[in-house]
C-alpha cells in the first residue's frame, strides 16, 4: 500500500509540474489542483498508515498500550482540503475572468504590460 | 506569562471586518469603522509590545491544550516587532486608503478584506505552530489575491494570473515540507521540533530545510522566483500595492528567520546557499531598476534588490548580521510602504508616474516634497536616517567572514539605490515639467482639506517614523539586538513554550 502511494504522489507532482509549465490556462489550474493532491497524499503517507486501529482508549485503560492510527495527518489534510477547494475555486474565477477580459487562454499572451517599462 | 492578550489584536481586527460587512455599499460608515478599528488595534498592538518587553514571552494555548499537543500562539521580541511593524502600516494605509481607494472599489468589500489581510499578517507572525503558520499564510494569501484583482482591470488580471499561480506553488511546497517534518518527528509545534529535530536522519532534515527555503523564497521574491513581484506589484491602486510591498514579502522573510533560526540550525552548506542566492537577488533586482520609467515598478524592483540584504543577513548567521537583519526589516517595511503611497499621491497630482512626463514637482509643491525627500534619503541610506545604520552591520560582517563578493554585491546594490532614487528625485520633482500642471490634470488640488490631509498625513507620519529609525538608532539597535539575542539562543523560546519558564 506505501509503495502504491509513493509512485501516486510521485506521479502528481511530476505530472502536476508538467502540467503548469504548459502555455494554456486550464492546464496550469489542473496542475496546481494535481499538485495540491499529491501534496495532501504525501501527509497522509508520512504521517504513517495504519490499518483497523482507531485511535479510542478501552474504557480499562488509561493510555495507549499499542500502535494505533495517528488522527492528526487527517486532520492536517482535511485543513488542507477546505483551503485548496477555497483557493482553487478563486483560481478558476480569475482564469475565466482573465479569459473574458484577454480572450486568450495562451498565457506567453499576457505579457502587455511587461513589455512596458 | 500565559495571557489571552496576545489574541486580542488578531480578533479586533476579525471583529472590524465582521462588522464592515453589515455597512456593504455604505461607504462613509465603512470607511469611519475601518479608521477606529485599525486605531484601537493600533493600541492593542502597542499594549502587546510593551507587555512583551516586560516579560519577555506571552503565550496562550488554544482551548488549554498543553504545549506540543494543541496549538500555541507565542509573542516574543520578533513578532511583537514585526506585529508593531503591522499595526503602524495598517493604520497609515487605511487611513490613505479613504481618500485613495475609488469608491466603487470600497463598494465591493475593499476594507473588509483589507481587515481580514491584516488578521492574517498578525496571525502568522505570532503563532508557534507550524501548521498554524500555513493556515494563517493562507488567509493572507486568499485575502491579498482579492484586492490585486479587485476592479478587475486588463493589467490586474495579467498581474493577478502570476502572482496567484506562484502563490499557490509556494503554499503546496510549505505544505510539503511540513507533510515531511511531520513524518520525521511526528509534532507541529515549533518549540518541539527544535527538539526533536536533532535525533532524526539529518539527510531528510536537510532536504527539508531547503524545501522551506524554496517555499519562503517564493513568497518573499528571492533571486530565480522573483518575477512575479515586478509584474504584479505595479498593477493595483497605491494603497493595496503599499501594504503589499511594505508586508507580504517581509512575511516570507520573518517566517525564514523563525524557522531557520528556532527549528533549521544553518550549516555551512545551508549558508553558502543564502549567499549565493542573496548575492543574485541583489545585483539581478538593482539591474531591474536601473532601467525602469514607471516610478511604481523601479521599487518594485528595488524591493526585489532590497530583500536580498535581509536573505544575506540570516545568511551570514551571527549575532550582528542578524541584528542588521532585524533593523533593516523594520527600516524597510515602513520605507517602502511610504514610497508606494508617495506613489499615488504623484499619480493623483500628475495623472501619471512616468518619469519621462513628470517634472516640476518641487516647485509646484515644496513642502510635500520634502516629506517625500526624507522617505527617499531614508531607503538609500545616507547618514544619520535610517537605512544606515543596518548596512554598518551588513558591510562590517561580510567583512568580518571574508565574504568579499557578498560584501561587492551590497555596495553595487547600494549604489544602485542610490543612483534608482537620485534619477527619480531629479526627473520627478527637479527637471522642468515638460507640460505646465494645470487645474484639468491636478485631480490633488481639487480635493478638499480632509481628503488632502487624509492622503499626507500617513506619508508624513511614515516619514517621521523612519526618521525616528535613524535619529534615535541607539533605541532600535538595542531592540534589535536583545532580539538577535533571543534568535540566536532558541533555548530561551524552546525553555519558555515547554517548561513555562518565561524568564521574569
Amino acid at each position: 500500500m506505501e509503495l502504491l502511494l509513493i509512485l501516486l504522489v510521485g506521479i502528481f507532482y511530476a505530472s502536476g509540474i508538467f502540467l503548469m509549465l504548459r502555455r494554456s490556462m486550464v492546464k496550469l489550474l489542473l496542475g496546481l489542483l494535481l499538485l495540491g493532491n499529491g501534496a495532501n497524499i504525501l501527509i497522509f503517507l508520512t504521517g504513517g498508515l495504519t490499518k483497523g486501529k482507531p485511535p479510542i482508549i478501552d474504557e480499562a485503560e488509561k493510555t495507549f498500550t499499542s500502535a494505533y492510527a495517528d488522527p492528526v495527518p487527517q486532520a492536517l489534510i482535511l485543513t488542507a482540503i477546505v483551503i485548496s477547494f477555497a483557493l482553487n475555486s478563486f483560481a478558476v474565477i480569475l482564469l475565466k475572468k482573465v479569459y473574458a477580459t484577454t480572450g486568450s487562454d495562451d498565457l506567453d499572451s499576457l505579457n502587455i504590460q511587461d513589455l512596458d517599462i | 506569562m500565559i495571557t489571552n492578550f496576545i489574541l486580542a489584536p488578531i480578533l479586533l481586527h476579525m471583529l472590524t471586518a465582521i462588522v464592515l460587512l453589515f455597512f456593504w455599499r455604505n461607504i462613509a460608515a465603512q470607511k469611519v469603522i475601518s479608521v477606529i478599528g485599525n486605531f484601537l488595534a493600533f493600541l492593542l498592538c502597542l499594549r502587546l509590545f510593551w507587555a512583551t518587553e516586560e516579560f519577555s514571552y506571552l503565550i496562550v494555548q488554544v482551548g488549554s491544550w498543553e504545549a506540543p499537543f494543541g496549538i500555541i500562539f507565542v509573542s516574543d521580541a520578533l513578532s511583537s516587532i514585526m506585529v508593531v511593524l503591522t499595526a503602524i502600516i495598517s493604520l497609515a494605509v487605511g487611513i490613505y486608503s479613504t481618500v485613495a481607494i475609488n469608491p466603487s472599489r470600497i463598494k465591493y468589500g475593499y476594507f473588509v478584506i483589507f481587515h481580514f489581510l491584516v488578521m492574517g499578517l498578525l496571525g502568522s507572525f505570532l503563532t508557534g505552530d507550524i501548521f498554524n503558520l500555513y493556515v494563517w499564510f493562507e488567509v493572507v494569501i486568499i485575502s491579498s489575491f482579492v484586492l490585486l484583482t479587485l476592479g478587475g482591470k486588463r493589467l490586474q488580471m495579467e498581474g493577478a494570473i502570476k502572482y496567484v499561480t506562484m502563490n499557490m506553488l509556494a503554499s503546496i511546497i510549505f505544505l510539503t515540507a511540513i507533510g515531511i517534518l511531520y513524518g520525521i518527528t511526528g509534532t507541529l509545534n515549533m518549540a518541539d521540533l527544535a527538539v526533536k529535530i536533532n535525533n532524526v536522519n539529518q539527510g531528510l532534515v536537510s532536504v527539508t530545510a531547503l524545501l522551506f527555503f524554496a517555499g519562503f523564497g517564493i513568497k518573499s521574491a528571492i533571486f530565480p522566483l522573483y518575477f512575479w513581484l515586478p509584474s504584479s506589484y505595479h498593477t493595483p491602486p497605491s494603497a493595496i500595492a503599499a501594504i503589499f510591498g511594505g508586508l507580504l514579502t517581509k512575511m516570507g522573510i520573518y517566517a525564514m528567520l523563525r524557522t531557520f533560526t528556532l527549528i533549521f540550525q544553518l550549516d555551512e552548506f545551508m549558508q553558502n546557499v543564502f549567499i549565493v542566492i542573496a548575492i543574485l537577488t541583489m545585483i539581478t533586482g538593482a539591474l531591474g531598476a536601473i532601467n525602469k520609467r514607471s516610478i511604481r515598478r523601479l521599487i518594485s524592483y528595488l524591493i526585489v534588490c532590497h530583500i536580498g540584504y535581509l536573505i544575506a543577513g540570516i545568511g551570514l548567521y551571527t549575532e550582528i548580521a542578524i541584528v542588521g537583519v532585524i533593523f533593516y526589516l523594520m527600516h524597510d517595511v515602513i520605507v517602502k510602504s511610504n514610497l508606494l503611497m508617495i506613489t499615488g499621491i504623484i499619480q493623483k497630482i500628475r495623472e501619471t508616474i512616468d518619469m519621462t512626463r513628470l517634472g516640476g514637482l518641487y516647485k509646484d509643491y515644496p513642502k510635500l516634497s520634502l516629506v517625500i525627500a526624507i522617505a527617499m534619503f531614508s531607503l538609500i541610506g545616507i547618514p544619520p536616517l535610517s537605512g544606515f545604520w543596518p548596512k554598518i552591520q551588513f558591510f562590517g560582517e561580510s567583512l568580518r567572514s571574508q565574504h568579499y563578493i557578498l560584501l561587492g554585491a551590497f555596495i553595487f546594490a547600494s549604489f544602485v539605490t542610490l543612483y534608482a532614487l537620485a534619477k527619480m528625485w531629479s526627473e520627478v520633482f527637479w527637471k522642468e515639467s515638460p507640460k505646465p500642471l494645470t487645474k484639468e490634470i491636478d485631480r490633488f488640488a481639487r480635493l478638499s482639506i480632509y481628503e488632502k490631509a487624509a492622503l499626507v498625513a500617513p506619508v508624513a507620519a511614515l516619514s517621521l517614523v523612519s526618521l525616528s529609525l535613524g535619529l534615535n538608532a541607539g533605541y532600535f539597535y538595542d531592540l534589535s539586538q536583545r532580539t538577535a539575542v533571543e534568535l540566536m539562543n532558541p533555548n530561551l523560546y524552546i525553555d519558555a513554550v515547554l517548561n513555562g519558564n518565561y524568564g521574569k
